[in-house]
């Protein structure tokens, strides 16, 4: 290549008159009169009640009330992800019963809205007073054998302490949120080639194995995004928490505020900022995390290597194709 | 090395691979009609036949990534997949299908390397959580058997950053790793550009003049006749004809194997 004469000369850059966009200016001016609109809306409308706002937002209950959203979310994500991840590998599974089984609980806890499991959960306590551990149907049983008042109980909480609106509140957001993960892990663990799956068995691989080293690191490429919204989501359904209810939580605490001083609208704005800031926390957390699982793949990354190894062999890199 | 008249005289124990009668079928469909195989130590087998024949069906099941319907297959005298008891056979568990593979290497045709990890890691992987050798010495053979591919300067390379043939070259080295006493190859060669071949073919060499016992279902007749000891064509599930490779190439008896031979050469 490099021994082919180049003796013309090289002609003049194109410098072209750029094509217009007439429109984009009536676009901007469109929308700069609504904000304008929006603005004055903000500034001229007294019911907002600004300095109202700012002196209640950050009230000691409140900042109270958003840690406890934080702890949540957090734990309803961990319980969430967790069991997601085994009711998808117990729905891959080749035991027929695992895989009906993990099918029954998708199905069940997407089915019901997540405000009427909330209630439900807020109101178990109905069902016993106290909440007992042991052998499951031990008074049947000593019947059975004619013992009277057969007791096999280890131990025993009082239902309505132990069900309290932070643990009934959180079951409920983790066993729903399971479901949804079960079904983005699955989506995540069908996303990996076949061809993996065969050279980690052909290496000597157990499936456990195999899932744990080879499939699930991959899968969370697929996993991690639907994840970011689903964390995302939560932070926002923990306001649901109110019809448990939980107390102690951010929104409860926001509109407990609007409702005892009659200025409601100051209180719901403020509670649009905490959760604006707090998912906006959330989702720089999320790219970080995106970029730790795209490692070995991307183009950017690639691109990157390729530059640099055609500066470290000073242009003499192989140009070589057939990779996928 | 490799006569008929050795052949005759073998007996399971001194074979490396041994396939009686195998048949596979997918539902209705009968792919492998009957194969029967043997593969010495150190020999080199080459596989080759229309696509479709079954080649790579029966390649899979030599480490039971495929059941074989009915027949036996034997590598290094041990039963794949199943034990005998009795007049009975016995479905293994996973446990002890894992460890038969782990002396069967397999190369595959689309590489399968893991994206996630790079060149060192991929060849380290099963040493480390199957083997369980430290990660020192692991870290240490990795490096060897990746020089000895003639990679030992994309060690801490991840797979897309290499050429489809690097790839298979760290394939190669990642089935190396494990110490294995038969390699298979299911057409290593035919998801790469024409020029990267060649250096594929050179590790396989490299690899069959060390003594190692090799299954290779390819469309390389040159690598089967220069390195194979012995060539199978197959056709339709049966084994058409088989022989040393210079043989059955110069004079095929088939005529299915003439007009095979006649499209490829």
């Amino acid at each position: 290549m490099a021994d082919v004469k180049l003796d013309r000369a090289r002609p003049e850059t194109i410098r072209a008159v750029p094509v217009r966009h007439p429109w984009r200016w009536v676009t901007i001016a469109a929308l700069a009169v609504l904000a304008a609109m929006f603005i004055h809306l903000l500034v001229s409308n007294d019911r907002f009640d600004w300095s109202f706002m700012l002196d209640n937002m950050f009230n000691p209950p409140i900042v109270e009330g958003a840690r406890t959203t934080i702890i949540i979310t957090v734990l309803a994500m961990v319980i969430g992800v967790v069991l997601g991840v085994v009711i998808a590998v117990m729905r891959l599974s080749t035991n027929p019963i695992l895989s009906s089984a993990a099918w029954l609980y998708t199905w069940f806890f997407r089915a019901v809205p997540r405000l009427v499991l909330l209630v439900l959960f807020g109101n178990l306590g109905i069902l016993w007073e106290r909440l007992e551990f042991g052998l499951p149907f031990d008074r049947q049983l000593g019947a059975l054998f004619g013992i009277h008042d057969l007791d096999a109980r280890i131990f025993g909480v009082d239902a309505r302490t132990f069900l309290s609106g932070f643990v009934a509140g959180l079951l409920g957001l983790a066993l729903s949120e399971a479901a949804y993960m079960a079904e983005i892990v699955r989506a995540g663990i069908q996303s990996i080639d076949p061809g993996q799956f065969e050279a980690s068995a052909a290496l000597g691989m157990s499936r456990g194995l195999t899932l744990r080293r080879v499939v699930l690191p991959q899968a969370m490429r697929v996993i991690v995004p639907p994840t970011g919204n689903e964390t995302i989501a939560m932070l926002k359904d923990t306001s649901l928490l109110v019809f448990v209810p939980v107390t102690n939580e951010l929104f409860f605490q926001l509109s407990a505020i609007g409702a005892r001083t009659f200025r409601v609208f100051p209180m719901l704005v403020a509670a649009c900022l905490w959760y604006l800031a707090l998912t906006s926390v959330l989702m720089v957390g999320q790219h970080f995390i995106e970029r730790y699982f795209s490692r070995g793949y991307g183009t950017q990354q690639r691109a990157r290597m390729r530059l640099r190894g055609l500066e470290a062999e000073h242009g003499a890199v192989e140009i070589e194709g057939g990779t996928p | 090395m490799t006569d008929a008249a050795n052949a005759g005289g073998s007996t399971a124990s001194d074979l490396m691979v041994r396939a009686d009668n195998v048949h596979k079928s997918f539902g209705s469909l009968e792919v492998l009609k009957g194969i029967d195989l043997e593969v010495r130590p150190g020999e080199v087998c080459c596989v080759i036949g229309p696509s479709g024949s079954g080649k790579s069906t029966f390649l899979r099941c030599i480490n039971h990534l495929e059941k074989v319907t009915a027949g036996r297959i034997w590598v290094d005298g041990d039963l794949i997949g199943y034990r005998e008891r009795g007049d009975k056979l016995h479905e293994m568990r996973e446990r002890e299908v894992a460890a038969q593979r782990q002396s069967i290497g397999m190369v595959f045709q689309r590489f399968n390397l893991f994206p996630h990890m790079t060149a060192a890691e991929n060849v380290m992987e099963a040493p480390i959580r199957v083997r369980r050798v430290s990660k020192a010495s692991a870290q240490q053979r990795a490096v060897a058997v990746l020089r000895r591919v003639g990679l030992g300067d994309k060690v801490d390379t991840y797979p897309n950053q290499l050429s489809g043939g690097q790839q298979q070259r760290v394939a190669i080295a990642r089935a190396l790793a494990m110490e294995p006493k038969l390699m298979l190859f299911d057409e290593p060669t035919s998801a790469l550009d024409p020029e990267l071949v060649g250096d594929v073919l050179d590790a396989m060499k490299d690899l069959a003049r060390d003594g190692m016992t090799m299954i290779v279902v390819t469309h390389e007749i040159g690598f089967a006749r220069e390195v194979g000891d012995s060539l199978i064509f197959m056709d339709d599930g049966v084994v058409v004809e088989a022989g040393p490779p210079r043989e059955v190439i110069a004079n095929a008896r088939h005529e299915r194997t003439r007009s095979f031979l006649a499209k490829v050469l």
